[in-house]
């Protein structure tokens, strides 16, 4: 067995270990199912689709994914425990994969406790089957963003307090990337080269186009590099500040 | 073989550990001696790849910790200081996740761990998790992880703090029943447990090594011939 699969599936069973894991999926599910059907009018639409229900995941993450990041690595380094797990044999590679991937796929259980609004839309019409399952893989590559964002910042810090607050803001950024809150920040001062760039880079873009049910390669690759690209800067970061 | 080699460290501009060199070869069980501050963790967090020294390197069993680290920890046990482990797990999921890492599998996986819950006696907090543990209990669970793939070298780092005299004494008797051909390096301010377990004492202050010799020997260069008189005279010097 790789030592990846070893951490990931030890992380997974801490996430359900303590009763963190039922709160945040009742609390997901709650939340999908007040925003779908009050916020989102599901009925009053009279329509056989599920965007209600898809577009208001990017702010439900943005509060929830940091809530289960925060603790990756700061409890790690407040315990001490870090000191354990980094002299053992492997690779901090495997270490941040592991930590990674056991997060992502506790997020993907939580996701897979609303298929009965899935079953719902189409016991009362008949939904596109194919968009919905493009706007699901759309949620899960999102979700692992954001956890990526969230899991940095968590090596960060040895405060779960601060790692959540720092993590929501950043969060929060890449989110909006591609609108006027943001882009008018760095649009008066940065060429429109990097202003286009900084656009390029908003989740709910890539997300849209996605759950629309167009999967391109693009907007996967995206997800997936900036993914990679934030979990190596996890490694550094836990390699600078482990011993502090 | 452990060998370090001009090993340095600095926090700021202060040096935690000073340009340190030593070898220790197997069967020898080398006590690392000094006044809180002195260095021994530090060290210990280096040769064990943890912390990243700023020059000199560490060896252990040819294996350079910083060239091929996951070669070099896998020859090793190490009980970190304070004894950390996973509070969410129970005693026998947390030794379990150990063996796993280890890659004991099969028949070795099971004998070994029944091997370290009769040697530590763990039998009775088997499904307590770790946070509901004593002092004491944790210590043991940490030394239980630290020898569970009977490494060669074993580097302990304060094994005895936290536990009461009857416990003291069995982590005693298990070191001195692993000894035999096996390297161990015990940090402590215990200097009684050093005169019971170690065959070398190495004192270091300021991350230097004050002196390197057996127990016996500097005992014997006070003269009470007691070695915490020998200790309180190089390191008392040394913070003046």
């Amino acid at each position: 067995m790789s030592a990846t699969k070893i951490i990931f599936r030890r992380e997974l069973a801490a996430y359900f270990a303590t009763p963190l894991a039922y709160i945040f999926i009742v609390i997901f599910l709650m939340l999908t199912g007040v925003f779908t059907f009050y916020l989102g009018n599901f009925f009053a639409r009279g329509q056989a689709d599920l965007q209600s229900f898809f577009n208001f995941h990017p702010w439900l993450y943005l509060f929830l994914i940091p809530a289960i990041s925060m603790r990756i690595w700061s409890e790690e380094r407040k315990a001490g425990t870090i000191e354990l797990l980094l002299t053992l044999p492997i690779t901090m590679g495997q270490a941040v994969w592991g930590k990674f991937l056991a997060a992502w796929a506790f997020i993907a259980i939580a996701l897979a406790g609303t298929l009965p609004i899935w079953i719902t839309v189409n016991y009362l019409g008949e939904p596109d089957n194919g968009i919905i399952i493009a706007a699901y893989i759309g949620s899960l590559l999102m979700a692992g963003a954001y956890l990526a964002v969230g899991i940095c910042i968590s090596a960060a810090t040895k405060s779960q307090v601060i790692a959540f607050i720092v993590s929501l803001m950043v969060c929060f950024v890449f989110t909006l990337a591609g609108f006027p809150l943001v882009l008018d920040v760095f649009s008066s001062w940065l060429p429109s080269g990097i202003t286009d760039a900084i656009a390029s880079l908003s989740f709910l873009t890539h997300f849209q186009a996605i759950a629309k049910g167009v999967i391109d390669l693009r907007d996967v690759i995206f997800f997936a590099a900036f993914i990679a690209a934030w979990l190596y800067a996890s490694a550094i970061v836990i390699d600078l500040k482990k011993a502090d | 073989m452990i060998e370090v080699e001009h090993l340095s460290k600095r926090f700021g501009d202060r040096y935690a550990v000073d340009d340190l060199s030593f070898t220790v070869a197997p069967g020898e069980v080398l006590g690392f001696l000094g006044p809180n501050g002195a260095g021994k963790s530090t060290t210990m967090k280096m040769i064990t790849g943890f912390l990243t020294p700023d020059s000199g390197s560490a060896r252990i069993m040819g294996h350079d910790i910083q060239k091929s680290p996951v070669e070099a920890k896998r020859t090793f046990g190490y009980l970190p200081e304070g004894a950390p482990g996973y509070s969410d797990m129970t005693v026998a999921q947390f030794l379990a996740f150990i063996a796993d890492i280890r890659a004991l599998t099969g028949a070795q996986r099971q004998s070994r761990i029944d091997a370290v819950i009769a040697d530590i006696h763990l039998h009775d907090v088997l499904g307590q998790r770790l946070d509901t543990l004593s002092k004491g209990f944790r210590r043991r669970v940490g030394l239980a992880q630290a020898i569970l793939h009977d490494p060669q070298v074993l580097i302990l780092d304060e094994p005895t703090d936290g536990l009461d005299p009857n416990q003291k004494h069995e982590v005693r008797k298990l070191i001195q029943g692993m000894s035999k051909d096996k390297i161990i390096v015990v940090s402590t301010h215990i200097l009684e447990e050093v005169e019971a377990v170690c065959s070398r004492a190495m004192i270091i202050s300021r991350g230097k090594i004050l002196a390197d010799d057996t127990p016996q020997t500097l005992s014997g260069k006070t003269a009470s011939g007691r070695l915490d008189d020998y200790f309180r005279d190089i390191t008392a010097g040394g913070l003046s």
